[in-house]
């Protein structure tokens, strides 16, 4: 049995072991966009996945203060027919 | 369609900032579009309100059908008024046939900064999402 000390914190969630951890940033803080546009289809697809669904934001490493706000985007966008609410293999 | 300053009688009315898409259903033709747009436009500008914007996105392809049509006419207004004027317009919005979805949010100023830059065509292509290495 392994000791728990042997094991890389860093690795145990990482799905791919062989690519080194890397560190995760928040896109919005980083390029400074305070307004996500829900009219931007394309941008919007980064945040959901094939389904549809909003991706957490343990995948896309958004800050929670634009996770919020992507959300909302993402909301809107579907009102106005911009993003389906549920969809098969959009990527 | 300018962003004149229109010499309302209530100075003491604060304006807001707005922008409403509308999905207009497109068995409308052209003219009949031109006819729904001007009218809303109008509406705007006759209780008080500054037209800022105006898009017209064409006839384009629904995520989802709605009203089971596939495609409708999009159409954007980005106007200042008074917040008593929204659930005016989107009264008329309801009762109006042609529409089949629309919707009207706030403007934050980061949203009007976002608003005046893309117009001035500030960012077309490759304006995201640029990669780091920030290995430790």
């Amino acid at each position: 049995m392994k000791k728990k000390s042997q094991i890389n914190p860093a690795m145990v969630f990482n799905t791919t072991p062989e690519a080194p951890q890397k560190k995760k940033f928040c896109r919005f803080r980083k390029n400074g966009i305070k307004f996500i546009d829900y009219k931007d289809a394309n941008f919007l697809m980064k945040f959901v996945n094939d389904q549809g669904k909003v991706l957490p934001r343990r995948l896309t490493g958004t800050s929670l203060k634009y996770q919020r706000k992507v959300t909302q985007a993402i909301k809107r966008a579907r009102h106005i027919a911009i993003l389906p609410f549920e969809g098969d293999s959009l990527k | 369609m300018a962003t004149k300053t229109k010499s309302t009688k209530k100075e003491s009315v604060v304006l807001k900032d707005y922008e409403s898409v509308i999905i207009f259903t497109p068995v409308l033709s052209e003219d009949q579009l031109k006819d729904v747009v001007s009218k809303y436009r109008n509406f705007i500008t006759e209780n008080g309100g500054e037209l800022v914007h105006e898009e017209n996105w064409g006839l384009t392809k629904l995520a989802y059908p709605i009203q089971k049509k596939s495609t409708g006419f999009y159409h954007l207004f980005e106007f200042r008024a008074a917040s008593e004027f929204i659930s005016k317009f989107e009264l008329a919005f309801r009762r109006d046939e042609r529409i089949m979805r629309y919707l009207t949010i706030s403007l934050d100023k980061h949203a009007l900064i976002y608003n005046t830059r893309k117009r001035n065509g500030e960012f077309n292509q490759g304006k995201k999402d640029q990669k780091q290495e920030g290995v430790k």
